[in-house]
Formats: structure tokens, C-alpha cells, sequence
């Protein structure tokens, strides 16, 4: 039953071939067997089980949602009340979240059951999932490559079928990134879309919460139950949230697809690029029409990115003093010695990095040259999406320069890693939402297609990926060893 | 752009983060390699560019000036590294 959609599960459920607590605990039980891809950093069977026993008692009362009864992994960057949240940080490992993030609560009240809390790289910040204090995440698809991150674990998780579905979050690629290294499917929504409240705050500009599933189908399900409008989050956006189900079916005859050629010149690698060309072929039988867009300053995305991000780091994580919660050193001699060397201790070398680039960016002398010519330029980058999403109607492009990269190959060259998200960085610094969907395989390893699409265009983007997943198998390959 | 290790100590005490003294070199060579993929950004003129803040150039709601929070601090201590009556404490301030 591990290997049914959340439409086939929740119909099980109703049919009564299975309960949700036999469901539940036939995932508990895989993510123990499966426990060296390290994938959950906590399992919570006994929240689990309560859950589960309840939505059978709401399925049986008639009034069930769409996901009551269904498993899911929850990012431990989400606040969960009552369990630990450690966004993967030595730092937090001490930490039971007092409230619920918003996204939690509605997944809760939907009738969602949470399986557990997956791994992630440190307060998000990696590519690879080995910046975690509490190590690597494997891929399934090769147990000595990454899976990606920070979303590593939940999508480890999900490819393997240790939950039906899960939730990540994407600063600068952290849905669509380990989507793609794990053959899934990642929706990164519009910036605002979902909330923030309770989502340990990276850079607070670009952070966004996003469904990771095993099809577009699943994706505008989980979507449905996660987005929407939060007075707890000030930058949550006040709009009507669509039937993100509704337009799946839709036929894609007239569909115009922009292809950047800064994307899709020399640099773009060989392997890659035919499993583009393929997918990009596989549209146009669907009645897609492509044409070339050029976006000149997609090439400044990582130098303004990576001067954002960290800015924003520096700001969110200085509330980790030691003082109200979290971790603090032993016998500290003063005040300063106290906040020094507990978050010197508690922080590990990828986070020291980002706080340290981001304070001096904005420290006085630089904060123009660095932080507002960063933003100045991300305004151009976004006039460059504005620009080509006039002529047409979505943009595609790969999702990583290549397939998954070995556990320890890049952890010694901190630049190399950032300049993999050349592909992804970019929607974020314009918040517009994207999708990745397994396209095809490299030498065994999955590769993913990228769709961004104009602000609130989730619904067409579900749509787009949706048609090509009835027309292609690549989102239903299984992980050999987790059939 | 290249900083010294001196550079990064001063960096390191503004953030209040403690840097073992045999990582401080690699620091230097890391964070001038990231200020090194920023030189590309100078050479665009950004004249009369408005900063982007917010992808959809929001401002920030403001709510009416009611109380909505209720008190919580007993729960919110109870994770506190070190509590006394209600107190967070911390080493000694003043003299």
C-alpha cells in the first residue's frame, strides 16, 4: 500500500481494504528497515498512531478530507508542538516547539498523519543534506550519493516510500533541488502563498513552503491544504486560494514554453541536456509551442542571492543567544562569553559561513555595495521574468547542472556547492513559484525538468506537470531496494 | 576581494560567534571566495533601480492595537536554558 497515490489511499481508506492505523503503522515499520538513509532526525509513532485512530473515526463518520489518514513526513524546520523541532541544527536539538507552524495546524486539521520529522541540512542552508548535525541523508537511488537538500530527507523520504508525501521548504532551491536528485515531484508556490508562521525563519525574503510528492496529482492535494492566507505571518498574501485540482486536466494545446537561452547554452551539460530535449519534444506532441527567451541578467542571480540570503541569516539567527531556548555552553564567564560560544559551539561550519558573510554585508561601509545593490539587482532579475513571462506562458529549464553528486565530494569547496543553483536561485530572488518533476535518468540516477510560471500560476503549473505524468512513467520509478 | 584573518575576527565578534583559532585561516579563504562571486554585481549599473524587498513589493500589514496574545510564559520557560521566579537568567551584567 506504500506505493499508492494519495487519491489510492484515500480511496482504501474509504473502501476499507485498509485502516489508516494499518496504513501508519506499515510506514513506521518501513522507516525503521529503512533506517540507514537516515532520513527521519525524529520518528513519532505514538503521535502518529493517535492520529491515525481518529481519522478512522472521522472516516467512518462520513466527514473526511481528501488527506485524513494519509502519512506524512513533516521538515523539522515546521514547528511541532509538543516534539522536537531542530532544523537540524545542534543548536535546537534540545528544543520542543511550543505552538504549531500554521502549515502543521492545517495539515492537522485536515486529517493528515505525521509519521515523523525528516533531516535537513543546518537551518536550511546547503545543497546536499550533509551540513545536518544530524549527518547525511542517502539517496535511495544510490545510497552513496546525496539526495539533495535542505529538503533532503523529506525528499529521501518520499522516493523511497517512507511516507506517502511531505512538506519542504525552498529559499533557493531547497524543494526543487533534492525533488530532482530524488526522481519526485516539488512545488516551490509564489512567495506568500504559504505561510511562514512557525517555519524556522533562513531569509525571511525568500523563504517558502512547498508540497514534495510522488506526482503532480499529489502535489495540488497537499498544496490545497497548505496554502492560503495567515494574519499570524506578515508577508502572508491575501488571496483567494484556488481548486488547485480543478485545472489537472486541462489539454496543453497552445501552451507557449520559453526556454532561456542562458540556460540552455555550452555551459549546460551534455547528459542534461538530452533528457531536456527529450521532455521539452515529449510537450510538443502535447500541443506545446516553444520558442527562445532571453534573460540577460539570470548569470548575477547567485552573486545577489548570496548576498540576500546570508544578510537575512545573520538577522533571523542572532535570536539564537542562548538565553530563552536552545542550546548554551557551560560556565559562561560573562554575558558575551555566553552568546559567543553557545552559538559558536551550536552552529555548524556552513551556518558560521552565512552568518559571517551576511554581517558583513551589512555592516557599516558595505551595507551599499552589497545588500542594496543586491536588491537592485534582484529587482532586474525579476523585470527579466516579468518580461519573458509576457511572451510566454511558462519557462523551462533544468534543475541542476547534474545528477546526484557523491556524500563528501563537494563539502570542501563551499563555492563549487553554491554554484550549483545557478538553475533555481533565480525564482526565488522573484518569488515566483516553480515545480520540478522527475524527466528522465543519467546513468541511473533521476533528473528533473523545472516549470516556472507566473505569480499564483500554481494551478497551471500542476496542470502542465500533470499532463506529462499521464503521458510518461518517470515519476513511478521505485528506488531498487524499496519496491 | 580578499579578507585576513584579522577581518574575520572583528566580523566574528559582531556576530557574537566564536571561531576556533585554527579555522579562522579557512574562514579568510571561504569568505573571500564568496565576497570574489560578488565583484560580478559591480559591474552592472544599477542606476535609478528601485531595491526589491518583497517579491510582490507588499508593505508590511499593520493589525489594530488589540491585545491578542494571552500569556504564556510559563510554557515558554519551561524550554529556557536557565529560569528563577519567572526571571531568564544570564552571568552577571553589571558591576
Amino acid at each position: 500500500m506504500y506505493n499508492k497515490t494519495i487519491t489510492e489511499l484515500a480511496k482504501g481508506l474509504r473502501s476499507g481494504e485498509f485502516s489508516s492505523v494499518e496504513l501508519a503503522q506499515a510506514f513506521l515499520d518501513r522507516i525503521k528497515q529503512h533506517g540507514v538513509l537516515n532520513a527521519y532526525i525524529t520518528i513519532t509513532e505514538g503521535v502518529a498512531l493517535q492520529a491515525a485512530k481518529a481519522a478512522d473515526a472521522r472516516i467512518s463518520s462520513g466527514n473526511a478530507e481528501l488527506l485524513t489518514g494519509i502519512p506524512i513526513a513533516q521538515k523539522d524546520i515546521f514547528c511541532t508542538q509538543g516534539v522536537k523541532t531542530s532544523c537540524g541544527s545542534k543548536m535546537l536539538d534540545n528544543f520542543i516547539a511550543p505552538y504549531n507552524a500554521t502549515v502543521v495546524d492545517k495539515l492537522n486539521q485536515a486529517g493528515a498523519v505525521m509519521l515523523g520529522k525528516v533531516n535537513m541540512d543546518e537551518f536550511a542552508m546547503g545543497s546536499s543534506n550533509e551540513t545536518s548535525y544530524y549527518g547525511a541523508v542517502k539517496n535511495p537511488w544510490d545510497t552513496n550519493a546525496v539526495p539533495g537538500g535542505s529538503s533532503g530527507g523529506s525528499a529521501a523520504a518520499v522516493a523511497a516510500r517512507l511516507a506517502a508525501c511531505s512538506t519542504g521548504t525552498d529559499t533557493g532551491g531547497s524543494i526543487r533541488q533534492p525533488a530532482a536528485l530524488c526522481g519526485i515531484t516539488g512545488l516551490k508556490p509564489t512567495y506568500g502563498r504559504v505561510s511562514r508562521y512557525g517555519m524556522i525563519a533562513y531569509a525571511s525574503s525568500l523563504d517558502q513552503g512547498g508540497p514534495m510528492t510522488r506526482s503532480a496529482e499529489d502535489a495540488a492535494i497537499l498544496l490545497q491544504a497548505m496554502a492560503g492566507f495567515d494574519e499570524k505571518d506578515s508577508t502572508s498574501v491575501n488571496q483567494p486560494v484556488p481548486d488547485y485540482s480543478a485545472e489537472l486536466n486541462n489539454p496543453l494545446a497552445g501552451l507557449k514554453i520559453g526556454l532561456p537561452k542562458e540556460f540552455f547554452g555550452a555551459d549546460l551539460n551534455s547528459d542534461m541536456a538530452a533528457v531536456l530535449d527529450i521532455a521539452i519534444n515529449e510537450y510538443r506532441r502535447l500541443g506545446a509551442e516553444i520558442k527562445e527567451v532571453s534573460m540577460p541578467n539570470l548569470k548575477l542571480a547567485i552573486p545577489a542571492y548570496y548576498v540576500i540570503a546570508p544578510a537575512e541569516c545573520s538577522s533571523n539567527l542572532s535570536r539564537f543567544d542562548g538565553v530563552r531556548f536552545g542550546y548554551r555552553c557551560e560556565n559562561p564567564q560573562d554575558l558575551t562569553d555566553l552568546y559567543t560560544r553557545s552559538r559558536g559551539e551550536a552552529f555548524g561550519k556552513e551556518v558560521k559561513r552565512r552568518i559571517l558573510v551576511g554581517t558583513y554585508a551589512l555592516s557599516a561601509g558595505y551595507y551599499d555595495a552589497y545588500y542594496l545593490k543586491a536588491q537592485k539587482i534582484r529587482r532586474l532579475i525579476s523585470e527579466d521574468f516579468s518580461k519573458a513571462l509576457s511572451e510566454v506562458d511558462v519557462i523551462m529549464s533544468p534543475v541542476t547542472p547534474t545528477t546526484a553528486f557523491g556524500i563528501g565530494e563537494k563539502m570542501d569547496d563551499p563555492i563549487q556547492m553554491y554554484l550549483a543553483d545557478i538553475y533555481t536561485i533565480a525564482v526565488n530572488l522573484a518569488g515566483l513559484p516553480a515545480m520540478s518533476i522527475p524527466a528522465g535518468f543519467i546513468n541511473g540516477l533521476p533528473a528533473g525538468l523545472q516549470i516556472i510560471g507566473n505569480y499564483f500560476q500554481e494551478a497551471r503549473l500542476l496542470n502542465i506537470a500533470h499532463q506529462y505524468q499521464q503521458v510518461t512513467d518517470w515519476h513511478k520509478a521505485i528506488p531498487n531496494g524499496f519496491e | 576581494m580578499s579578507l585576513t584573518a584579522d577581518d574575520v575576527n572583528k566580523i566574528a565578534y559582531l556576530a557574537r560567534l566564536a571561531i576556533d583559532k585554527e579555522d579562522v585561516e579557512s574562514y579568510a579563504k571561504d569568505l573571500s571566495g564568496m565576497l570574489d562571486l560578488m565583484t560580478l554585481m559591480g559591474e552592472v549599473d544599477t542606476t535609478g533601480v528601485k531595491p526589491m524587498a518583497h517579491p510582490l513589493d507588499q508593505v508590511q500589514r499593520l493589525r489594530a492595537d488589540a491585545v491578542t496574545e494571552h500569556d504564556q510564559r510559563g510554557l515558554f520557560q519551561a524550554i529556557a536554558p536557565q529560569v528563577e521566579t519567572g526571571l531568564y537568567l544570564v552571568p552577571k551584567v553589571i558591576e
